[in-house]
């Protein structure tokens, strides 16, 4: 592809975004408040018509739309779906959005999808095969995609590689773009012990186009450490907002995403963690 | 010690499985409880999509035992695609075979019905022909007329009152189902889609018409299983339910402006 496509892939606005829910379609209409885009899950408008097809219409007139997708699988070890990556492709045709993204993470193996984003190993085998996948949706989709960063719970012993590391090498061989999940970043460090700081210094900056923030629930393993479960179910906790402006302090402020997807609010609620953001990015420059 | 996507699949989906040697936490040791993170996360959420997509199944059996019915299904039958919206269409079959629920016999239909209300709610888009060509059309013009109908329409043949199971579990007040069979008509208005009790001969008649049969021998069909066949009351259902989409006659058309569309 060529540069001039590149610099198109990616045009949400440097604004606050939060995660489409159906119930708040009358408010965004009415008013979206400091709400610059909305990401949508892509496996959720792939049905053939009806209202959930229609209303994203209406919203896509209104506001950028990042598409982001869930369902890809591009970590598995299989072939990618390849009727999963023709809907993906028409509906991307048709939306049109300002981004789309996918994770770092498998999710369908021999047939079976498990509907949770599973971790990998970092090994060469599995950076090649994700490269290869990525070419084949950017190849399919004619743009250039974000790989997201995921929560992890646990690590592989035979991993040779440092997420972040591995991350900028496979957008090295591929071109694509980063979407760095903040609440991601302090999960799995709190999870795997390491410093949450020290990875976003660590992590391509200069890659990411879009960030994701989202509260999480905690909990303890079986020998009392604290075990973080990313459950988009809360509001972005303080330490998350710390982290967050010091990645923006860093990268400059980026489009950046409120994720909550369980235990839905009210619309004021969930615009008032976008207004918080946006804060944010006026005080990074904005 | 590495773990392929076939070992991780397979402990996933098996509680009892255990967690594969190879994954651990940050001190190096097995992963254990963390482990039990990914497993949670997907019955969790492949449970929460079936409750969402048959309420009143659950309705029928209770929260718990729907739970229970649930984690069996989803480990025999895990998607096939991510496209959870229609995920659970083999759960009526599963259900005629799951013998804990052996005696509400009538259970597999009711979940038939909610996945039919599910497949109508994603289905394309199409306008309504105008209802008024119908009426305008000659009786033999009629008789030899096709329909087409609209993507969103389903018809779900029953031996048991599942319109009125449907009804009972979902209004407030309803009467309670009577104990005969019932077919149901689904259509759908500004985007919900709406289950309506056919009368006898009625899933006779649309049936034909979605096959392609003139409008004449979708009629003979139907009177075929009911003499009393309720035509008024059918072609109202689809009317109403703006489920004729187009009217294809063989007449040479004198009007331009009622020419087949």
């Amino acid at each position: 592809m060529p540069d001039a496509a590149h610099r198109s892939d990616f045009t949400l606005p440097i604004a606050a975004g939060v995660g489409y829910k159906p119930r708040h379609f009358a408010a965004i209409m009415a008013d979206p408040g400091r709400v610059g885009f909305l990401e949508i899950h892509a496996e959720n408008y792939m049905g053939e018509g009806g209202r959930m097809v229609a209303q994203l219409g209406h919203l896509a007139e209104r506001l950028p739309i990042s598409l982001h997708g869930v369902g890809l699988s591009i970590g598995g070890e299989g072939r990618l779906d390849q009727d999963h990556l023709a809907r993906l492709a028409r509906l991307n045709a048709w939306l049109r959005p300002a981004a789309f993204s996918e994770h770092l993470a498998w999710s369908t193996h021999e047939g079976a999808y498990l509907n949770d984003l599973l971790p990998l190993p970092y090994t060469n085998a599995t950076l090649q095969r994700v490269a290869d996948h990525i070419d084949e949706v950017q190849e399919a989709l004619g743009r250039r995609m974000m790989l997201e960063n995921p929560s992890t719970y646990l690590a592989f012993a035979e991993s040779t590689w440092a997420e972040p590391d591995f991350l900028r090498e496979i957008a090295r061989r591929t071109g694509c773009a980063l979407l760095l999940d903040v609440n991601n970043v302090f999960v799995s460090a709190t999870n795997l012990d390491f410093a949450p700081q020290g990875y976003i210094d660590a992590f391509p900056l200069d890659l990411v186009r879009e960030i994701h923030l989202g509260g999480h629930a905690e909990d303890v393993d079986e020998h009392g450490r604290p075990l973080l479960i990313d459950d988009h179910g809360h509001k972005v906790t303080g330490a998350v907002w710390a982290l967050y402006d010091y990645t923006i302090a860093r990268a400059g402020p980026r489009p950046t995403l409120i994720e909550w997807d369980a235990d839905v609010p009210e619309w004021p609620v969930l615009e008032s963690e976008a207004a918080r953001a946006a804060r944010s990015l006026r005080e990074a420059g904005a | 010690m590495s773990v392929d996507q076939t070992a991780f699949r397979a402990a996933l989906l098996d509680p009892e499985a255990p967690v594969p040697a190879g994954l651990v936490d940050a001190a190096g040791a097995p992963a254990g409880k963390r482990f039990d993170v990914y497993r949670n996360n997907v019955a969790v959420s492949l449970t929460e999509a079936l409750e969402v997509a048959f309420p009143v199944v659950r309705k029928l059996v209770g929260d718990d035992f729907f739970k229970a019915m649930a984690g069996v299904f989803l480990r025999r039958h895990p998607p096939t695609s991510p496209i959870l919206a229609l995920y659970g269409a083999d759960f009526p079959r599963f259900l005629r075979g799951f013998k804990p629920a052996a005696s509400l016999g009538y259970l597999p239909d009711v979940a038939r019905l909610e996945q039919a209300l599910r497949e109508s709610f994603h289905a394309a888009d199409a306008a309504p022909a105008d209802a008024a060509r119908l009426q305008a059309l000659a009786p033999d013009a009629l008789m030899r007329a096709r329909l087409t109908l609209a993507p969103s329409l389903r018809v779900i043949r029953s031996p048991w009152p599942i319109h009125g199971i449907w009804t009972f579990n979902t209004t407030e007040g309803a009467l309670q189902p009577p104990g005969e069979a019932q077919d149901v008509l689904i259509t759908r208005t500004d985007y919900d889609p709406h289950p309506h009790l056919l009368p006898p001969g009625g899933a006779d008649f649309v049936e034909a018409l979605l096959k392609g049969d003139s409008f004449g021998a979708a009629l003979g069909r139907a009177g075929a299983v009911a003499r009393d066949f309720d035509l008024t009351a059918t072609l109202g259902l689809l009317i109403g339910g703006e489920a004729i989409t187009d009217i294809h006659t063989d007449e040479a058309p004198d009007d331009p402006l009622s020419a087949t569309a």
